[in-house]
């Protein structure tokens, strides 16, 4: 789950971290009321929305006076802003902050990942801040440096000051440092995050360091566990079709082709699309119906397949573990009845009473071609699709 | 011979009179596995499924010696339930359930690793030796003592490839799965290690997926240290770019992680690849000549 700008903030002023003096607005009718009480003469008004590449596409403004922030807010809210790291629909803007104007003297990168390789917690910085980020990592690697922590030690004084170094951090900067590290850690942990970047990490023209920036990801697995995350889900951000799949316990990926699919396992989902655009189709999405293909998830996957108009057939791929194939042949054919299908259905059965499954459809009024190979069952799909 | 698991085995199941436990448990005992007793907490004495049940591992390991124990506890208990078998002194953990924090995973593998302890999972469908023991969740009657290992992240997908070694007559010596979370108790590396050195593995099949770095690691020790042919089929080839995890994921990665960039090493350090999900049992056939 992602968290808007002014989320984690936040959270980062929670745990002691600098920020600036900020308000969320709602309403354009708010801004004059927001500067007022953040106090100066300049302020920044930033579209909340849950991707990067904000600045670039005209979400982010420094303006100086309330009637431009009111004008920027207008403008914004309730539209859609489209940013590289955005689909061509874009993200809808329900929220802007403003903030207090920060004087940058230099732009850092700080950022704090699980690494799957060293199994570990591992801080990741760079002297060179700002949007360019990927281009340092790829041109010039050795002015970024990776730090793991060890979760007996936590974050010792010996890495601050490491990290420090290649952040180019002197003096008081650096003191300053040591004590943010271990806030951060500690962030990270106590709300089971995945990720946590601050881009930019500035010194101010004061030499303080600031997070300008802060964009906070949390391990879905530990959301039970986050009562404080959870109330800042924000479903606006999602796709619908996603979100709806998520609430149904089904994982559901919109894509661009015409052939709907239906898979048991996450694995061999993305193994059907391959062959589907092995034998020349082009797969509408990605959906695991996971391990236990009930009559109930069945009916909830057609309905969020046939939602998508592009789709002219449905392939569906169970290999039934411990799951009956029998079963799942009535729940398919059940479903069909239920929700209404009116396009053709290619089924593929594999695995425990394949035969007595097979049977089943094979008996029914429904159009439902049930074949036993893959390989059989995908050509159909893609030959129907054209 | 195969690995980790055989006919002697004793296995102890975790959160044994759970529903998942029960079905996968019944299962299991039909295909001829040695389940020796199981636990939940408070309902130690009961006998379930003709097992005896205790209320603690360590009850357990005292009066039936278990040597390996499989968990089906809920996600939020399952740190609690692998430290506590190592605990007890069990070598052999396999985690089913899906859904662990990766945080909690990041502290129960180091301290397995510290104790010398094998765990595969979480999330994973456990492991197979064809014809002896069933540790998991897979369909027993598509397998086929044989002479093809298998490791794999997917659960379905290792039943496919399965299928397709057991139809042309190939069968397995043991079925891995490693699962597909961030933090696996398990690598490929670990597994090809022990394949290698197993008499009944002839070839080794590898089934992997998008994402992580996992299957460039396995391709780089192949180079070195596997003798056995190893086929590989990697799930994923047509799926658009991920969301994208701000910077620091697309970093980490170093820009590696998509299928074809796994084929590519995989194909540089000598792994045979089958080209698509069909042909993993064909692959094979023809490797082995």
């Amino acid at each position: 789950m992602n968290l808007h700008e002014y989320q984690g903030k936040e959270l980062f002023a929670k745990f002691g971290l600098p920020v600036s003096k900020n308000k969320v607005i709602t309403s354009a009718d708010d801004v004059v009321k927001a500067c007022r009480e953040i106090g100066g003469n300049k302020w920044v008004v930033k579209a909340q929305v849950h991707a990067g590449g904000r600045g670039k596409a005209g979400g982010v403004k420094l303006v100086s006076s309330t009637e431009e922030g009111i004008e920027f807010a207008n403008h914004w809210l309730g539209k859609r802003l489209i940013t590289y790291q955005t689909d061509s629909n874009g993200q809808l803007v329900n929220s802007i902050l403003v903030e207090e104007c920060t004087d940058i003297a230099k732009e850092l990168y700080l950022s704090a990942v699980i690494d799957r390789g060293s199994q570990r917690i591992v801080f990741i910085g760079s002297s060179e801040g700002g949007v360019n980020i990927e281009e340092v990592a790829e041109n010039t690697p050795e002015k970024i440096i990776y730090e793991p922590i060890d979760p007996l030690t936590g974050p010792m004084g010996f890495q601050s000051r490491k990290i420090s170094k290649v952040l180019g951090l002197e003096g008081e900067q650096s003191k300053q440092f040591t004590k943010m590290l271990p806030q951060l850690t500690d962030l990270f942990i106590t709300h089971d995050l995945s990720l946590l970047e601050i881009n930019p990490l500035v010194i101010t023209q004061g030499g303080k360091l600031h997070c300008l920036d802060a964009k906070i990801n949390i391990d879905s697995n530990a959301i039970y566990r986050q009562p404080e995350i959870q109330a800042m889900h924000d479903p606006s951000q999602e796709d619908p079709r996603e979100s709806e799949a998520a609430l149904n316990d089904l994982s559901y990926v919109s894509l661009d082709g015409n052939i709907g699919c239906m898979v048991n396992g996450a694995g061999l989902a993305m193994g059907t699309m391959d062959t589907i655009k092995y034998f020349g189709g082009s797969p509408a999405n990605f959906l695991d119906v996971g391990g236990t293909a009930t009559q109930e998830r069945v009916s909830k996957a057609f309905k969020l397949i046939l939602a998508d108009p592009e789709v002219k057939v449905v392939l569906v791929n169970i290999f039934g573990g411990i799951v009956r194939c029998d079963l799942i042949a009535e729940g398919i054919l059940a479903a069909i009845e239920e929700v209404g299908v009116s396009i053709p259905v290619v089924v593929r059965l594999e695995g425990n009473n394949a035969d007595i499954g097979s049977n089943i459809l094979a008996e029914s009024s429904a159009e439902i071609v049930s074949l036993n190979s893959l390989e059989d069952a995908a050509k159909k799909a893609v030959e129907l699709s054209k | 011979m195969s690995i980790l698991v055989d006919k002697n085995t004793r296995l102890l199941v975790q959160g044994f009179t759970g529903s998942q436990a029960t079905l996968h448990s019944e299962q299991s005992l039909e295909y001829g596995t040695n389940i020796v007793g199981g636990v939940t907490p408070g309902k130690g004495g009961q006998t379930h499924l003709g097992v005896p049940v205790f209320n603690s591992v360590h009850e357990a390991v005292e009066a039936v010696q278990p040597n390996a124990s499989i968990i089906f506890v809920p996600a939020q208990f399952c740190k609690d339930s692998i430290l506590e078998a190592a605990d007890a002194g069990i070598k052999l953990i396999i985690c089913i359930t899906e859904g662990v924090p990766t945080l909690d995973m990041l502290i129960v593998k180091k301290r397995v690793d510290e104790l010398g302890i094998t765990l595969i999972g979480p999330n994973c469908p456990g492991i197979i030796t064809p014809g002896e023991a069933k540790l998991g969740i897979m369909p027993g009657s598509i397998h086929l003592q044989g002479s093809v290992g298998i490791i794999s992240r997917s659960g379905t997908l290792t039943y496919e490839a399965v299928k397709q070694t057991s139809d042309l007559g190939l069968g397995q010596s043991t079925c891995v799965g490693i699962g597909g979370d961030p933090i696996p108790g398990t690598s490929f590396i670990d597994v090809l290690k022990m394949m290698e050195s197993d008499n009944q593995t002839k070839a080794i099949v590898m089934v992997g997926e998008i994402g992580g770095t996992a299957e460039e690691e396995a391709a780089e020790y192949i180079k070195d240290n596997i003798s056995k042919p190893v086929i590989s089929y990697i799930a994923g080839q047509t799926a658009p770019p991920g969301k994208r995890m701000g910077h620091a994921g697309a970093i980490i990665a170093g820009g590696k992680g998509t299928a074809a960039d796994k084929i590519k090493k995989l194909e540089e350090c000598g792994v045979h690849i089958a080209e698509n999900l069909l042909k993993i049992g064909t692959k094979t056939k023809e490797v082995l000549g």
